[in-house]
């Protein structure tokens, strides 16, 4: 295992959450596409720690895994808000905000 | 080697069923099962705490968090999704230019085992101010939530 191999690991899983960032119409699973992207930049962080020996890599990653759950808490609290207040989890319905 | 690559198959194939399944709760389900498999990454690379710290937070934490969405919200069937080939075009332009970048830079083979001891001393002593900070922000996220997600006049 090389850091070039978990890099390009990483990267896939990457294009994997953003492609269903793109394509996906309900909003939890934009939610969950954003946390597989987190995931891939989170073993990066870990894959740069061990290949460079240095821990702050691992910390960085630590704190990055308490920001995506404040992050998903707010997010689904949102989704939740947006289903009772339109009425439908669609990424296209709220458009409320549209000039 | 071989429970890198096994891993990053699980990893993969749970990441491309995560996006694709069209149920909501396979969906998130599919994301349990493509986040321990990170945790087995983690393990690969020597990261024992990252990796116990992966299934307890993200797998345990977020996984039951976003099942409660599913099944707060309520969702109707998921329309269909949109867009697919400029998205997966736009995708492939990504990685491709992730690779080219990762391919230039040096490659190491040799990696070191980081102490949770030595994590631990870092994390309570340099990076202590950003370690309060972040527990500053999660109790905000949380009250947040609640106020967001509570319903009015209750």
């Amino acid at each position: 295992m090389t850091l070039h191999a978990v890099l390009i690991v990483a990267a896939l899983m990457f294009c994997i959450g953003l492609f269903g960032v793109l394509t996906r119409r309900s909003l939890v699973s934009v939610v969950l596409s954003v946390e597989l992207m987190a995931n891939a930049a989170n073993i990066n962080l870990v894959a740069f720690s061990r290949f460079g020996n240095h821990p702050w890599g691992q910390a960085m990653a630590l704190f990055a895994i308490a920001l995506t759950v404040a992050e998903v808490v707010v997010g689904l609290a949102l989704v939740i808000l947006i289903a009772r207040t339109h009425g439908s989890t669609d990424a296209d319905v709220p458009s409320a905000l549209k000039g | 080697m071989i429970p890198f690559a096994v891993a990053s198959l699980v990893l993969l194939g749970s990441g491309v069923m995560a996006v694709r399944t069209r149920d909501l709760v396979h969906a998130v389900l599919w994301l349990g099962l493509a986040l321990v498999a990170t945790a087995g990454i983690y393990v690969t690379m020597d990261a024992g705490f990252m990796a116990a710290i992966q299934v307890l937070l993200y797998t345990g934490g977020i996984v039951t968090l976003m099942l409660f969405a599913v099944m707060l919200a309520r969702p109707d069937a998921e329309a269909a999704p949109n867009g697919q080939l400029r998205a997966a075009l736009a995708v492939a332009a990504v990685f491709a230019g992730v690779v080219s970048v990762v391919l230039r830079s040096p490659d190491a083979t040799t990696g070191a085992h980081i102490e949770t001891q030595v994590l631990g001393a870092v994390i309570l002593n340099q990076l202590a101010l950003p370690f309060e900070v972040l527990s500053a922000l999660l109790l905000v996220a949380m009250i947040g939530a609640i106020v967001l997600a509570r319903k009015k006049d209750a």
